[in-house]
């Protein structure tokens, strides 16, 4: 049914009609709208049979699902920002033990300083603890992802988190189409576990691996990542035939044919970077976009096939990894240095930054004239900077040398944007 | 596209009256998007919505900058640095108040707008009399169709229907058509409109 409906509601309906077991949550910020959605489901008998549990935190949160899931149950949580990192360690146990544990993450920013807006400091920080990462670019995608995810974790006993620009897309009205009860029935089928736990067959799960065995348990995991680069197409398609809509898969390019400038983003951005597509191309500017709607397992030749013929490629980064060159951004050169393709990391939108249609204009020109630095800073306040750091260059004398990416950061006067 | 930001203060409804107009476009069909500006939710502090009106797709999250419309539920606002800022030159203004333009010192507002493109409504008013409670933000949607006619009256109603029951439901629709009659008095009369406003004795909600 086409509704226009809250990015939250919208998710919160899908993940009802996915017939989760269990649902346990934190509700308390940063929590979203989502968690209240599923909960008043629950409560008006629409969802079920499900337990949802109220619990005393994140970590509790995430440890009631392990335990649930090993059971048999179908589960889901819903958290962000500190919330997530609160996780951490049970986050790494669910990957481990492979249980097919859905949790949406509404991307937000992560402390200090205290911000709950939106950026993907908190999906970053845990990308590579062993869950499959998809990223929603519109609430229509959220919704369909997170049916795809619930089939996809549980084909490949792989937790899954569906990442959603916490505010930009949860806090948005927008138009949504929610498939039908009997399209996810079709869809998903009912859970059949592959590790049972059962009190009339005890068992232990999780225990000690040592150095004999421990980097097999690993390899086998990295097996199952690449199996999901294999079967998240197959069902971005199965779901499409259902529903008539293509939406998910591993990347997703959008008038990259001929382009000799591609953009790479994750999530909600890429909206605003279509349009200012549009524009470039209006003025002769051969320019694309592709989002990357599955960042882990990471679709590196579906990404490299899709940069192929760009003579340069920007990647906007929500997220800052302090001390590299940017997580996203290290990724594609990775993928395409090697054959002349000049990368440019923008980090941009940090903390709920808007990030405008002319700033992307302006930094997508810099880069196709050679003006930009290898990772710049979108709309950074140069003077606050620079006055900063020249105060810290006075106590501290000249920071070292450290290497070509920074070079900018070596002298106040630099420019980093 | 058309753009429209509200402002107003924590308490005021602002982020439910860009929704509502939101639901209100695509009842009639078209595509819309609502969204609030992300900010440290207070009673009584300033408060800006957003909502965009397309025949097509959105795609663009970028605040809106540049507006068609602005929709000021709160007169007290209307000195706020930057309340206006972005306005298109053929925009429209819609402000709650019982007092008029040059009262409020924002006459030469009006002057910069084509005729008949501000409107003062006495939102609170109207929604104290419906709903017995000062609840401007639905009320100056009804100003806001009879306006611009960028959504229907009839998708106003629904939209309302749809998220409010009871005595808010029915309070708030009666509201919403006094306001869009009250405005819906032809442009021709919209300066007279706002004269008799004037001269009306009442509570005032400034």
């Amino acid at each position: 049914m086409l509704r226009q409906i809250e990015g939250s509601r919208a998710v919160a309906e899908a993940v009802a009609l996915c017939r989760p077991r269990v649902v346990c949550a934190y509700p308390i910020s940063p929590q979203t709208h989502i968690i209240e959605g599923v909960g008043t489901l629950v409560k008006s008998g629409r969802l079920k049979p499900c337990e949802f549990i109220n619990v005393e935190s994140e970590f509790a949160a995430i440890s009631v699902l392990i335990g649930a899931s090993a059971t048999g149950a179908r589960t889901y949580t819903a958290t962000s920002s500190q919330g997530l990192l609160y996780m951490t360690e049970a986050v790494f146990n669910a990957a481990g033990l492979g249980l097919p544990i859905v949790m949406t993450v509404a991307n937000r920013a992560v402390g200090a300083p205290v911000n709950s807006w939106n950026d993907h400091s908190d999906a970053m920080a845990l990308r590579d603890a062993g869950w499959v990462q998809l990223f929603a670019e519109t609430n229509q995608h959220a919704v369909d992802l997170h049916i795809q995810a619930f089939r996809l974790a549980e084909e490949l006993s792989l937790p899954v988190m569906v990442c959603m620009d916490g505010f930009t897309l949860t806090h948005a009205v927008e138009r949504v189409e929610i498939p039908t009860q009997e399209q996810v029935d079709r869809f998903l089928p009912p859970f059949e576990p592959r590790l049972l736990l059962d009190p009339a067959d005890p068992v232990s799960i999780g225990g000690v691996v040592g150095p004999e065995a421990y980097a097999e348990v690993r390899y086998l995991a990295q097996a199952r990542h690449l199996g999901a680069l294999a079967r998240i197409p197959e069902l971005a398609d199965d779901f499409g035939r259902l529903v008539g809509r293509q939406s998910g898969g591993l990347v997703s390019s959008y008038r990259c044919e001929d382009a000799e400038t591609i953009v790479v983003a994750l999530g909600s951005i890429v909206g605003t970077t279509k349009d200012v597509v549009d524009q470039m191309r209006e003025e002769g500017t051969k320019i694309g976009v592709v989002h990357l709607t599955t960042f882990r397992p990471f679709p590196e030749t579906a990404l490299a096939e899709a940069l192929e013929d760009a003579h340069r490629v920007v990647v906007i980064e929500k997220a800052l990894a302090a001390g590299s060159r940017g997580i996203l951004g290290a990724d594609i050169d990775a993928l395409v240095t090697n054959r002349g393709t000049r990368t440019f990391t923008v980090v941009a939108g940090l903390g709920g930054r808007a990030i405008t249609e002319r700033s992307l204009r302006r930094v997508f020109g810099e880069a196709i004239r050679g003006e930009l630095g290898v990772v710049s800073f979108l709309d950074l306040d140069r003077d606050a900077v620079d006055r900063e750091l020249a105060r810290m260059a006075a106590n501290l004398g000249t920071p070292p040398s450290v290497g070509r990416v920074f070079d900018d950061l070596r002298t106040p006067t630099a420019r980093i944007v | 596209m058309f753009q429209v930001r509200f402002h107003g203060r924590g308490g005021q409804g602002v982020v439910t009256a860009a929704e509502l107009l939101a639901v209100a476009a695509f009842n009639d069909g078209r595509h819309a998007q609502a969204f609030p500006s992300f900010g440290a939710e207070r009673s009584g502090a300033p408060v800006a919505s957003f909502c965009r009106i397309s025949e097509r797709e959105i795609r663009t999250r970028a605040p809106i900058d540049e507006p068609d419309a602005l929709v000021i539920q709160d007169a007290t606002l209307l000195h706020e640095l930057g309340l206006f800022s972005g306005l298109r030159p053929q925009g429209y203004v819609v402000v709650n108040t019982a007092k008029t333009l040059e009262e409020l010192g924002v006459a030469g507002i009006a002057k910069d707008l084509p005729a008949n493109h501000v409107l003062s409504l006495r939102a609170t008013e109207i929604a104290i009399a419906h709903l017995g409670r000062p609840l401007p933000n639905a009320v100056m949607l009804g100003g806001l169709a009879a306006l611009t006619g960028v959504v229907s009256l009839a998708a106003v109603v629904a939209a309302i229907e749809e998220r409010f029951s009871g005595a808010m439901r029915d309070g708030n629709v009666a509201a919403v058509i006094e306001a869009f009659n009250q405005t819906r008095v032809g442009p021709e009369a919209l300066v007279a409109h706002q004269i008799s406003q004037r001269r009306t004795v009442g509570a005032s909600p400034d």
